[in-house]
């Protein structure tokens, strides 16, 4: 066992952990590559939600006036709540990331289950928002009546805001159809990371992270925040539009 | 004619009893293989089944056109017909017939890897290319869809009673697996080569698969949303494309073609990374330039990226962004030319052999030249205001993909042929097969330059009688070309069982790939090589060569 060839075998067993895969040659290459890999992925999600921004730049600029009364309809509590509901999911993500890489599973899984549970949660409060569009006729091609932009009812305790000629109310549903695009879109990319939010709690809790093979979580960790700031992109895009008007 | 061809000795070679084919049994082990040489045969046969689909629908295309008037079948059935050709050619053969097939096969051995990053996405690509595939079978058979390949709102989201959402999302589906593709490439060409194999040292075929990859996965997600707002448009009417709610249709457009431009260069650019490697190696010498010709693979995917609304002149864009656009246009020619320029000098003294490879090799030069250069004529807004819509357009692009991208496909399969399947193909004939498609080409697409010229327009079941004259040319050329593509097929399955067993490396190349066995094993190398000479380096082959018959003497 002395003699340095074993060492040397018993050293290069030391850096082949079991979850190396068998193509790679060292373990950070494995690590290297999955990350790489991961940013790579993320930059074709830049590219998907950039061909709405382009169409959301040229309609805005076009429609300015229906844009600020499209974004006007839409609340700006809840928009703020789920904001602040986000960006703490991605701290609960980052936090278990960080349990994961230090092997405290129970952390691990409580990160995930908070993560999981905000993720509900601003789930909940956009499908809250989405049925009010569908009450006020806002959903562009299924249920949608411009009138509202032409004559404007007047809310309690605040001005009546000017109504808008009718050509211009009518390509609110141009707003309408980017917010649900954009914003369906995003909350599609969170059903799937939830999706794999709860195999990850499953494999969590069977103990698969214990040993070291993190990959996973921390290019997860990747996705969820990168959703995270396509929502900062998002807010003030569609809610923020004039506000002091 | 003299012949770098050296086989071993056909009485006592062998097909290696171990390698990445015999290796495991079963249709299972196919299915479920994370193997890249698997996954490239894969996809092979399933590109070469769509291909074959995609050629009959021409074949229906050009019989329709054999007279002026619309007699073979109704005008609407010519739209589906030729929508669908379009459709299945490009989307389902072109954008994976180099990458996902050879660039697969090759790539991780051309690096000195066992196998791409990450197998099992590799494996998903093909999963996801065959449910795009079988949703556009579906399509075809169900009522097929008559958009033309280009899905142009608002004829596709408001006029058509046809199968565009099935279409749509077919496209989507196998969008994924291009990028799937693009990606794995990046990510093994970045962190997988071996010790020593540092940038410039890869084969140009690495550096050009890159080159289309970023092209894949910076392209490709914005036809993905952009077929997604199509298909919203259409079912519940969203109104970003609809001019009467005010979205704009010329929005669509450039949505469209910022991929579909860049598309363009993701179908040709592996080919060229093919051409490099058979010139090389039939002129016995490095590639001149070598580094003129990797870089130029990165401009054409970086250009290729600004230039993509001179699909669009004739749309109603400003003048000034045509002039800009147009501009631009000619800036594609210049990596282009570099690379026609640098290959022939290449080929000046070398010592130049004509196998089946170097055949198609030369057929691309020439074809893609031609091609190449009728798309200044288009690209000039000028003549392009004459020229598109017409048959010139036609003539152009078939002359790029067709005369360039395929003729660059066969030459791979033929080339690597040995190397995938350990047997080499049937000389006399492929030379034969070779000569027979360049003609049959030749005498198809030519006259359409010239009916274009007269102002015959696309995409037309009918056309005035005076046209009819070439049009007669152009099917007879198209029934040689079929004969052309047919004889492969049919010699290359013969030669699975009958052919020449090949040896490591026949065509006495110097590529990482021919150093290993044929077919390879499973896992590529049996240790990592560690390469220390430069690609293409025949002097240092010689010298390897030289040793050998000393050690032996």
């Amino acid at each position: 066992m002395d003699s340095p060839t074993v060492a040397v075998h018993e050293g290069a067993h030391h850096e082949h952990p079991s979850y190396q895969r068998h193509h790679f040659v060292t373990m950070d290459q494995q690590r290297e590559s999955a990350s790489f890999g991961m940013w790579l992925f993320l930059l074709t999600e830049i590219m998907f939600f950039g061909g709405m921004f382009t169409a959301y730049l040229i309609y805005r600029n076009w429609y300015y006036p229906a844009f600020v009364a499209g974004s006007h309809t839409l609340s700006i509590v809840l928009g703020t709540t789920n904001t602040a509901v986000l960006i703490t999911s991605s701290f609960t993500m980052a936090m278990g990331v960080w349990c994961a890489e230090t092997r405290k599973r129970s952390g691990l899984i409580l990160s995930i289950i908070l993560t999981l549970v905000l993720g509900l949660v601003f789930l909940g409060i956009k499908s809250v928002e989405y049925h009010e569009k569908w009450v006020q006729h806002h959903v562009p091609g299924l249920r949608f009546d411009a009138m509202t932009f032409v004559h404007p009812k007047a809310e309690p305790g605040q001005p009546v805001e000017p109504g808008l000629p009718l050509d211009m109310a009518q390509h609110t549903e141009i707003y309408f159809s980017l917010y649900f695009a954009m914003t369906g879109m995003h909350a599609l990319h969170m059903i799937i990371g939830m999706g794999l939010l709860i195999f990850m709690l499953i494999k969590a809790v069977q103990g698969a992270y214990d040993d070291g093979n993190i990959a996973f979580i921390e290019n997860f960790g990747l996705y969820w925040h990168f959703v995270d700031i396509v929502w900062i992109f998002l807010f003030p895009l569609l809610y923020l539009i004039s506000r002091h008007q | 004619m003299s012949s770098i061809v050296s086989l071993p000795d056909q009485t006592t070679a062998r097909i290696p009893k171990k390698n990445y084919i015999s290796n495991e049994n079963g249709i299972l082990s196919w299915l479920l293989t994370g193997d890249h040489k698997r996954i490239a045969i894969l996809y092979l046969i399933s590109i070469t089944f769509f291909f074959f689909i995609g050629g009959a629908l021409a074949g229906l295309i050009r019989l329709e056109l054999l007279t002026p008037q619309s007699d073979l079948m109704a005008a609407d059935t010519y739209n589906k017909v030729f929508s669908m050709h379009g459709i299945i050619m490009i989307f389902l053969f072109l954008v994976p017939s180099v990458p996902a097939t050879l660039g697969n096969f090759l790539i991780p051995i051309m690096i000195g890897a066992k196998d791409l990053a990450f197998p099992k996405i590799n494996l998903l690509s093909w999963y996801l290319y065959l449910v795009g595939g079988s949703m556009t079978l579906w399509a075809m058979i169900s009522g097929g869809v008559d958009t033309g390949w280009t899905f142009t709102v608002p004829l596709s989201t408001h006029y058509l009673n046809t199968n565009v959402v099935t279409t749509g999302l077919a496209i989507f589906v196998a969008g994924f697996a291009s990028i799937f593709t693009g990606l794995n490439f990046i990510v093994t060409i970045h962190r997988m080569r071996a010790p020593g194999m540092t940038w410039f040292k890869l084969p140009l075929f690495v550096w050009s698969n890159y080159a289309a990859s970023i092209l894949m996965v910076l392209g490709t997600p914005v036809l993905a949303i952009t077929l997604v707002l199509v298909v919203l448009e259409r079912t519940i009417g969203i109104g970003v494309f609809d001019p009467s709610k005010g979205g704009d249709p010329i929005l669509f457009q450039h949505l469209f073609w910022f991929y579909s431009h860049p598309a363009v260069y993701i179908m040709i650019l592996p080919g060229m990374g093919v051409i490099s490697e058979i010139i090389s190696t039939f002129s016995r010498k490095r590639v001149f330039g070598y580094s003129a010709v990797a870089f130029s693979s990165v401009a054409i995917a970086v250009f290729g990226f600004f230039v993509w609304e001179h699909h669009m002149f004739i749309m109603g864009v400003s003048n000034y962004s045509t002039l800009i656009f147009s501009l631009l246009t000619m800036l594609v020619a210049v990596p282009s030319a570099i690379k026609i320029f640098n290959w022939a000098f290449t080929l000046y003294k070398g010592s130049i052999t004509f196998e089946t490879p170097m055949l198609y090799a030369f057929g691309f030069m020439g074809l893609f030249t031609i091609g190449g250069l009728t798309g200044v004529y288009l690209g000039s807004s000028g003549t392009d205001i004459h020229l598109t819509e017409t048959y010139f357009i036609v003539a152009h692009f078939h002359f790029v993909m067709v005369g360039g991208m395929l003729m660059a496909f066969l030459a791979g399969i033929h080339f690597w042929w040995p190397k995938m399947t350990g047997r080499m193909y049937p000389e006399k004939i492929s030379q034969l097969a070779a000569v027979v498609t360049f003609i049959g080409f030749n005498f198809t697409f030519f006259p359409q330059f010239l009916l274009g010229m007269l102002g015959m327009p696309r995409r037309y079941a009918a056309y005035p009688p005076e046209f009819q004259v070439l049009n007669v040319f152009s099917t007879a050329g198209a029934t040689i070309l079929g004969v052309g593509y047919l004889l492969p097929m049919i010699y290359l399955v013969w030669s699975l069982k009958y052919g020449k067993i090949a040896g490591a490396n026949p065509w006495q190349a110097t590529g990482l790939e021919w150093q290993i066995q044929s077919p390879p094993l499973t896992e590529n190398f049996i240790e990592i090589p560690v390469v220390t000479q430069e690609a293409y380096d025949y002097e240092w082959l010689d010298r390897q060569k030289e040793r050998e018959v000393t050690q032996v003497g």
